[in-house]
């Protein structure tokens, strides 16, 4: 194993104001998957502070570029873009060497998955989904085709804004989270029951991709920045008498 | 004007969706992509201790099975020890103690193979006056993480091991538990099936016997 770390104090308590509920009636399967009971709160053991390593091995070279790791005669179908940021703890700092996985659907809406059987036609090129390590930074980047809306079965006619989704690990089994991208502009955010189980409007932004034109390939692909924000934690352990557990 | 504390605030979860196997297991999707998925071999080749597999289903508040639920486990090896740095020490060459598993889309039931871990120090053996011996080492158990369709942010539990009372019975965590009688639903139950040792684990998310979650 690597060299003793220092020693670093638990994670600073998930602010559930900014997440979803368990229970949101509008998004409409949540309501028989939802736990009724509170949440037990759990003060960090090494269950908690410890989390899977991966490495340079556990991915390949295309793995990041999702126009080109499922094609087999040409390009997918769509609009290129490149998705770029770091990921980053809550005292910002870089989160280095974490697996960032993505997928999504193809440029008319429709998952390569055996279950999806919208009527937007498979791309024979796209395969949706991708991963990649940060590197010392924390940053990131994949190449993808921007994803297009799709309806899905809650209410009669709900659409899904363009998505990607984004599963990120972190040094620690706290930090493991999975969200949505989303991007600058599109007008089906608001309308969207899955972005609105997230109660603060202004924690919604956080998902949202912005345009950045300094990031784009001229003549090739435009760019949308996205940082992701991991939980943080204390700098010390050592202190008085711990409670609890 | 007051000063502004310089911390950003964690990214918002979202539901992993109907189609987190693309993503996460794109084999069960219906597609190869990858060279190597993840998360199939947890303990590797060169683990010690006794080989378990481990099954059951998510129920949801109907109690009918989640049949898109994606689990990930971390857990221990047979020392006690994780595979990190703050893990309390090494661990066999190839031993990840991490896996992932999906559920089968028409039955919900799910299983993973794996080695039973040993006892990890407790929060209070992370300090440097262990003085409560019973408080120093938790029971075994291995930690889940589920997501699915209409879960909106992971949820954490953890699964400990029926034949191992005394610990169960010491453990600092299902302590924290108030309902004792709701510890219960963390405890998986062994069976001897010619010779292959199964534990059943059935989670269920909402209703009679909901499976206590933790805040971790």
């Amino acid at each position: 194993m690597t060299a003793k770390p220092k020693p670093q104090g638990e994670f600073y308590q998930r602010d559930r104001g900014r997440h979803p509920p368990a229970l949101c009636p509008d998004y409409k399967t949540s309501v028989a998957r939802s736990p009724r009971f509170s949440l037990i709160s759990l003060q960090g053991s090494a269950s908690e502070i410890t989390g899977p390593a991966f490495g340079h091995d556990d991915v390949g070279p295309l793995d990041n570029d999702l126009i080109r790791n499922f094609a087999t005669d040409a390009d997918p179908v769509g609009e290129r873009i490149i998705v770029h940021g770091r990921v980053l703890d809550e005292n910002a700092r870089p989160v280095p060497n974490t697996l960032v996985e993505v997928w999504q659907a193809n440029a008319g809406g429709r998952y390569r998955h055996k279950n999806d059987r919208y009527l937007a036609a498979i791309d024979p090129n796209f395969g949706g989904c991708g991963r990649t390590l940060t590197d010392e930074d924390g940053y990131y980047f994949f190449r993808t085709i921007k994803p297009g809306a799709y309806p899905w079965r809650n209410g009669v006619n709900n659409w899904r804004p363009a998505h990607i989704h984004v599963s990120v690990f972190g040094t620690a089994f706290a930090q493991r989270l999975i969200t949505q991208l989303y991007f600058e502009g599109d007008p089906l955010i608001p309308l969207c029951p899955i972005v609105q189980t997230i109660p603060d409007p202004e924690a919604i932004q956080q998902l949202v991709a912005r345009l950045d034109m300094n990031a784009s390939v001229p003549l090739d692909s435009l760019a949308y920045r996205f940082d992701i924000v991991l939980r943080g934690r204390r700098s010390t352990l050592f202190e008085n008498r711990l409670e609890g557990n | 004007m007051t000063q502004t504390l310089p911390y950003l605030k964690e990214t918002p979860s979202q539901t992993a969706g109907p189609y987190v196997h693309i993503g996460l297991a794109p084999g069960a999707a219906g597609f190869e992509i990858f060279e190597r998925e993840l998360g199939w071999d947890i303990a590797g080749p060169n683990a010690k201790g006794e080989r378990i597999r481990v099954e059951g289903t998510v129920m949801d508040g109907m109690g009918s099975p989640v049949k898109d639920v994606l689990l990930e486990v971390w857990q221990a090896n047979a020392d006690g020890h994780y595979a990190h740095p703050e893990g309390g020490g090494e661990v066999e060459d190839g031993f990840r103690g991490w896996g992932r598993v999906i559920s089968d889309f028409q039955t919900g039931e799910w299983a993973f193979e794996t080695v039973k871990p040993g006892r990890v120090k407790a929060r209070a053996a992370m300090l440097s006056r262990p003085s409560d011996e019973k408080r120093a080492l938790m029971a075994p158990h291995l930690n889940l993480w589920i997501v699915a369709r209409g879960i909106n942010i992971g949820l954490n539990t953890r699964m400990y091991f029926d034949d191992e009372a005394a610990a169960n019975a010491e453990d600092a965590v299902l302590n924290l538990i108030e309902w004792e009688n709701r510890r219960a639903t963390l405890i998986a139950k062994r069976e001897d099936r010619a010779g292959q040792i199964v534990y059943r684990f059935d989670i269920r998310l909402q209703g009679e016997n909901e499976t206590v979650f933790f805040d971790i």
